[in-house]
């Protein structure tokens, strides 16, 4: 696995939006072709303004980076328009679905390949894939996507996003709000993909045991900061990720001193 | 039908297809509001540019269409150089910067128009005579009615192009939800590019049909002030919305007019949209078909 290409480095980025609100002071983070890595923190961590940063919207939504490097496969992100991005295979999912909600799911599909700027056989082949993978979508591609459940249009997000033939799909909490048999439904499909076609999986999630059993890898966002780093088992079995994070026994206080649970950017 | 409800229904109609007119106006700022979010004030500057060009080129001995063709052609250009050389740049400022931005360009373009044109008065004659004919004992303007079948046709190859084709589909995504879109990888640029073009035939269309009725001259570029009680009406994010208002707007301008006017004076016409807008503003202030934005921060 660590002989795999980095396919995207992100090193001390620092992001301001509306040159006043610091959202970000310093991440490093890197996912390696093949690898899901999980991005792991509280409610404005940061976790959102990094996958924003790193599809290159934050200039659509006033943010700036304004300190770091953040590259994709050899291009320098913030210097990318989102489309290219997208045409190279880096390919998102927002947080909250963002589905066109008055277009029916197939037409939500036929976006993403447009996107991608695939032509009328590919967008026929990949509709077909992405039905194969969510039978439930299929059932509903005529329905516009605003009336689908939370599940379905999580779904519906995903699916676009393969529609653009992603080797990087980067998701923002893909299990937000979401029953907990549709969340494994939906960690499942993007397993599989990740194991049978080797896609690479950058996932912010609140949910963190979840997360830490699927990923590969982890990156603990505290702050605005990367905090933690490491493979999903080893930061399983840290007592201080168990108290803070999974639910443990013990108050956050007596895990361990501050100066031991984290640890220097690199 | 008594003489009396035969003159009502006369006024109503003849209010609903000079509505169509306003309409017309109001498509291309909705085009243009719903992909990018700008408000376009230089549509009435386009309408009067269009109406200008080909009233011009019709004078100086091409034949009608041939004109229309190097209007239309005009008007993409237009469009495309607005969109290119001024929003563009601008992408992402506040509302109010593209506002001031497009208010300029309206300036530009009038000046452009009567530079290259003239500033005389122009008559122009599409070759539709304006008799009344009699529908069941109600006479409805022949001009009125071509107005109201073009603007109708128009909408029709609109809807067509965004229902059916991979432009229109970009186009009603980046209308829907313009983050995903960009998100999605749609290129929002070549939309608004699109957009543009569009606005301009709309423009063309619209000064046309302003031109024939009113003589095309300096003042047809303030139709712009005709749309928007429509657009506060119909919401400034809804062609649904621009027809239906328009419609609204033009038959209550009419019926006041005829049956207000000699009550409180004449000259209804003028302001009464815009009291109807106001006190509609008061009620539901995303208009009728405008989208109420539900933003989760």
């Amino acid at each position: 696995m660590s002989a795999a290409p980095t396919l995207l480095q992100v090193e001390a980025l620092e992001v301001v939006y509306g040159g006043a609100v610091h959202a970000l002071h310093g991440v490093d983070l890197a996912v390696r072709a093949g690898e899901i890595v999980a991005l792991v923190g509280a409610n404005g961590a940061g976790k959102t303004t990094l996958l924003r940063a790193v599809s290159n919207l934050l200039p659509a939504l006033r943010g700036q980076v304004t300190a770091g490097r953040l590259a994709y496969d050899g291009r320098d992100v913030t210097r990318t328009r989102t489309d290219a991005l997208v045409r190279a295979g880096l390919v998102g999912v927002l947080e909250g679905r963002h589905c066109f909600r008055g277009l029916s799911v197939q037409e939500n599909l036929v976006a993403g390949g447009l996107g991608r700027g695939s032509g009328r056989s590919d967008v026929r082949a990949d509709l077909e894939r992405v039905y194969g993978l969510f039978p439930r979508l299929a059932a509903k591609r005529e329905v516009a996507a605003g009336l689908l459940s939370g599940g379905e249009q999580q779904m519906a997000a995903i699916g676009r996003a393969l529609m653009g033939r992603p080797r990087l799909l980067v998701l923002d909490e893909p299990s937000m709000g979401l029953a907990p048999r549709v969340v494994e439904e939906i960690y499942r499909v993007l397993a599989g993909l990740n194991r049978a076609e080797g896609l690479t999986l950058l996932v912010a999630e609140q949910n963190v045991r979840l997360a830490l059993r699927h990923a590969h890898h982890a990156v603990v966002l505290e702050n605005g900061r990367s905090a933690l780093a490491g493979s999903a088992a080893s930061l399983r079995a840290r007592d201080d990720v168990r108290s803070l994070y999974l639910g443990g026994a013990e108050c956050p206080e007596a895990a361990a001193p501050p100066e031991a649970r984290r640890r220097a950017p690199a | 039908m008594s003489p009396d409800l035969a003159f009502l229904i006369e006024v109503v109609v003849g209010g609903l297809l000079s509505g169509v007119m306003y309409a017309l106006v109001a498509i291309g700022f909705v085009l243009i509001y719903k992909t990018s979010g700008v408000l376009n004030f230089a549509q009435g500057a386009m309408v009067l540019f269009a109406a200008l060009t080909f009233v011009s080129l019709t004078e100086r001995g091409l034949p009608f269409p041939a004109a229309l063709a190097a209007t239309l052609a005009a008007m993409g250009v237009v469009g495309l150089a607005v969109e290119r050389t001024v929003l563009r740049p601008l992408v992402n400022q506040p509302p109010i910067t593209l506002f001031m931005a497009t208010l300029g360009v309206a300036y530009v373009i009038e000046g452009a128009a009567q530079l290259a044109w003239g500033t005389q008065v122009h008559g122009l004659d599409l070759g539709i005579d304006d008799t009344p004919i009699d529908l069941g004992g109600v006479l409805v303007s022949r001009f009125d009615l071509f107005a109201a079948a073009t603007a109708g046709l128009m909408v029709a190859l609109l809807s067509a192009f965004f229902r059916y084709t991979r432009t229109g589909l970009a186009f009603r995504a980046v209308a829907d939800d313009p983050l995903a879109a960009l998100n999605t990888g749609l290129r929002l640029p070549r939309i608004w590019s699109a957009v543009w073009i569009a606005a301009g035939i709309v423009a063309l269309v619209a000064g046309l049909l302003w031109g024939a009725r009113l003589g095309v001259q300096f003042s047809l570029s303030l139709v712009v002030l005709k749309a928007l009680p429509v657009l506060v009406l119909g919401g400034f994010d809804s062609i649904a919305g621009a027809i239906v208002a328009g419609l609204i707007v033009g038959a209550v301008e009419k019926v006041s007019e005829v049956y207000l006017g000699p009550v409180i004076g004449g000259g209804i016409e003028g302001w009464i949209a815009y009291v109807a807008a106001l006190g509609f503003l008061l009620v539901r202030p995303s208009g009728l078909f405008g989208l109420r934005a539900v933003e989760r921060v």
